[in-house]
């Protein structure tokens, strides 16, 4: 228990996973190969977008990103190559 | 239907080039457009039934084309090209799309137009694609889709700023409802159709946060204003995505296709049954006896006939998946599913394809097409025909009726016989998942591209698509029972026949037919299998049902209608093992021509289904003769 939480206040930079439903981030960088960046940033994934986490499969993987005006579900290991700008506000706390 | 077939040599003669109309060289236009933008509905809409599908030679994209008729009786020739986001050429889809507008394809010439679909509840995003296509410099009409909901969610767009914008002339439609179509006919009919004149700097087509701020910067000098968010799309996934709901729901759809195509079909099925029936027996009684007679009745009716009597089914699970694919459900359901399928290396969208197969590999198999990433898409194909198709039940009812007694298992829940068919269902499924297994491990490893899967808003599917969807899929299941099984049938039973023997047909055993049960005997012995068992495996490698006519007929009798002692007969050719043994066979086998051919036809090669087909046998024959050994 104690671990999953330390992993959660996790040093930066966050990324697209660390989203909870309802939360948003803006993108700063795709870490992924050229041509699958490209692929991400024509679906909306540019960096400076503002990206939502929507609703998910059972277990939050995949999940749906609204992101320019539609919705993309990525797995959460692509997910977690899409880094954010900035810490994410918690709600909580 | 007709000037259908001519329009395939006339593509190859139109002369390409805007410029120089020959005597009656029709128009060509191509649509191009983004995913999920209702591209095939403005290609239906336009087209009517005046449309044929086949693949672009050499890949397996998809191409569809169809004529426009206008009032002048002249035409124009369409081409639905693949939706794609960008024309980089990095997908298949995206290589064809490309070549085609460049004029690079030698099958298809250089389009004398095009019709650029855009959506327009979310312009800005989709205006992506308008900069490499306008860069073409063809004369191109951009039509924006889903007026309807555009304004509905409050949207707006200044049609003629667009227009200057883009330096192209811009039409509002609804596609889905036959708005604004007038303008599109009018810009396909046009005396000279005028060439794209862009005001503004193209951006760099390869930078796409450059092409983005110029798809913005258009945007907002057409006063674009974006639609509120679908709020039913929202409350609707609420439910659908809902940790205990969605899977529950999900769950409930899956039994609800799966009781509609076996039994909400099976009403429609015994209509087909009865109308078949009648006919054979019209055309018996009005037929003098003789060969004709015996061809068309044991062969034609006996053989076509016992295909045709599942199109009811085919038809009920392709309104289904038309009704979920149309309506947006489809794409919520590969997201639940995902997960399951990663467990054996393949995604989510594989799922659908794997359901549909329950009823019939062939269609699953064309239905694979919507899996972008190509080796997961030939692994689903090679496992498919692994699913428990229905031409596999009257092999097994008609076995297990013969072998298995009846004995309460579960109480009244579960008898014997149900428990023999559910077992041979999880085989046919288990086989199917170490298959994917061990494909995914070896030779379609892959490397993991993102998962990337656009969630559409949910819309109403219309009559008019499912109605053609049904057409579609009618014509070529017809079409197929009209040559290969026809031609199957009649060969089998030319081949019961002959040689004569004082001008009539021989015993079955001296027929050429049973010569070859008898070649194949010694190869099947080991499995408890006779020459008679033998020449119905052959007759089945046309399709797995044909086993039954086939015993059938060598039984001397006359199909299913005397089931009862067609079940007597076979006691005395099979012991209890070695009808488990041809249960096991045949719910591994390869017994189907027309799956062979699709996979040949998807795959664009001879490799992949033969590759199948002795995978899949050896597996039979290994299971078969371990199951002969067990049950003995």
């Amino acid at each position: 228990m104690r671990r999953a939480r330390k992993r959660q206040t996790a040093p930066l930079p966050p990324t697209l996973s660390h989203l909870r439903e309802g939360e948003q981030g803006v993108l700063e960088r795709l870490d992924l190969s050229l041509e699958e960046a490209q692929r991400m940033m024509e679906l909306g994934f540019v960096p400076g977008a503002h990206v939502t986490a929507a609703g998910s499969a059972p277990g939050g993987d995949p999940r749906v990103y609204r992101v320019d005006g539609s919705e993309i579900a990525l797995r959460r290991e692509t997910a977690a190559c899409l880094k954010l700008r900035r810490p994410i506000p918690r709600r909580t706390a | 239907m007709s000037d259908c077939h001519g329009c395939s040599s006339s593509v190859t003669l139109a002369t390409p080039g805007p410029a120089t109309p020959p005597e009656k060289a029709r128009r060509l236009a191509a649509i191009v457009g983004p995913p999920n933008c209702g591209k095939s509905t403005l290609f239906n809409r336009l087209t009517g039934l005046r449309q044929k599908v086949a693949n672009f030679p050499g890949v397996t994209v998809e191409q569809r084309t169809g004529t426009v008729r206008f009032d002048d009786g002249r035409e124009v020739l369409l081409v639905d090209l693949p939706g794609t986001y960008s024309l980089s050429t990095r997908s298949e889809d995206e290589q064809v799309t490309h070549d085609v507008l460049v004029g690079r394809r030698e099958d298809v010439p250089r389009p004398d137009a095009v019709l650029l679909i855009l959506d327009s509840t979310n312009l800005e995003r989709q205006l992506l694609l308008a900069a490499p296509v306008l860069a073409q410099g063809l004369p191109t009409l951009v039509v924006l889709n889903m007026a309807d909901d555009l304004r509905r969610r409050h949207g707006s767009v200044d049609l003629k700023a667009l227009s200057r914008q883009l330096g192209a002339p811009v039409a509002l439609v609804s596609a889905a409802r036959g708005e604004g179509l007038d303008a599109v006919r009018e810009f396909l009919a046009g005396e000279a159709l005028p060439p794209v004149r862009t005001l503004v700097e193209l951006p760099i087509i390869t930078d796409v946060p450059k092409c983005r701020m110029w798809a913005r910067q258009i945007g907002s000098q057409a006063g674009y204003r974006a639609p509120a968010p679908p709020l039913w799309t929202r409350r609707l996934d609420a439910a659908f995505l809902h940790p205990i709901w969605g899977p529950l729901i999900f769950l409930g759809v899956v039994l609800v296709v799966f009781q509609a195509v076996f039994a909400g079909a099976s009403q429609l099925t015994n209509g087909v049954q009865a109308l078949i029936d009648r006919t054979g027996e019209a055309v018996a009684g009005w037929l003098p006896e003789g060969v004709l007679r015996s061809l068309l009745i044991e062969g034609v009716w006996g053989g076509v006939g016992s295909v045709i009597v599942f199109l009811p089914q085919i038809l009920v699970l392709f309104l289904f998946i038309g009704v979920l694919e149309d309506s947006g459900y489809l794409a919520r359901a590969a997201l639940i599913a995902d997960r399951t399928m990663a467990k054996v290396g393949l995604q989510g969208k594989s799922f659908i394809p794997l359901i549909s197969a329950y009823a019939c590999a062939v269609p699953a198999i064309m239905a694979t097409r919507t899996i972008e990433n190509k080796r997961d898409r030939m692994a689903t194909i090679l496992i498919a025909p692994f699913m428990t198709c229905s031409a596999r039940l009257p092999v097994y009812a008609l076995l297990i009726a013969a072998f298995v007694p009846e004995r309460a298992l579960v109480g009244p829940l579960l008898g014997t016989r149900a428990a023999t068919l559910l077992g041979l269902y999880v085989l046919g499924f288990l086989a199917a998942v170490a298959t994917a297994r061990l494909l995914k491990s070896s030779i379609l490893k892959s490397q993991r591209t993102p998962f990337v899967l656009e969630m559409p808003p949910y819309r109403w599917p219309t009559m008019r698509s499912l109605g053609l969807r049904l057409y579609d899929r009618s014509k070529v299941f017809l079409r197929r029972a009209g040559t290969v099984i026809l031609g199957v049938a009649i060969v089998l039973w030319v081949l019961a026949h002959v040689p004569l023997q004082d001008g009539k047909a021989p015993p079955i055993e001296d027929s050429v037919a049973g010569t070859i049960g008898r070649t194949v005997e010694p190869l099947i012995r080991p499995l408890g299998f006779n020459w008679k068992i033998g020449i119905g495996l052959v007759s089945s490698l046309a399709a797995r049902e044909v086993i039954v006519g086939t015993l059938g007929t060598i039984y001397g009798m006359e199909g299913d209608a005397e089931n009862s002692s067609l079940q007597a007969a076979i006691q005395k050719d099979l012991t209890t093992g070695g009808a488990i043994a041809l249960m096991v066979f045949f719910a591994f086998a390869m017994q189907c021509m027309s799956t062979l051919a699709v996979v040949r036809r998807e795959t664009a090669s001879w490799k992949w289904p033969a590759l199948q087909f002795a995978y899949m046998t050896t597996v039979a024959y290994i299971g078969a003769f371990l199951a002969y050994r067990i049950f003995s």
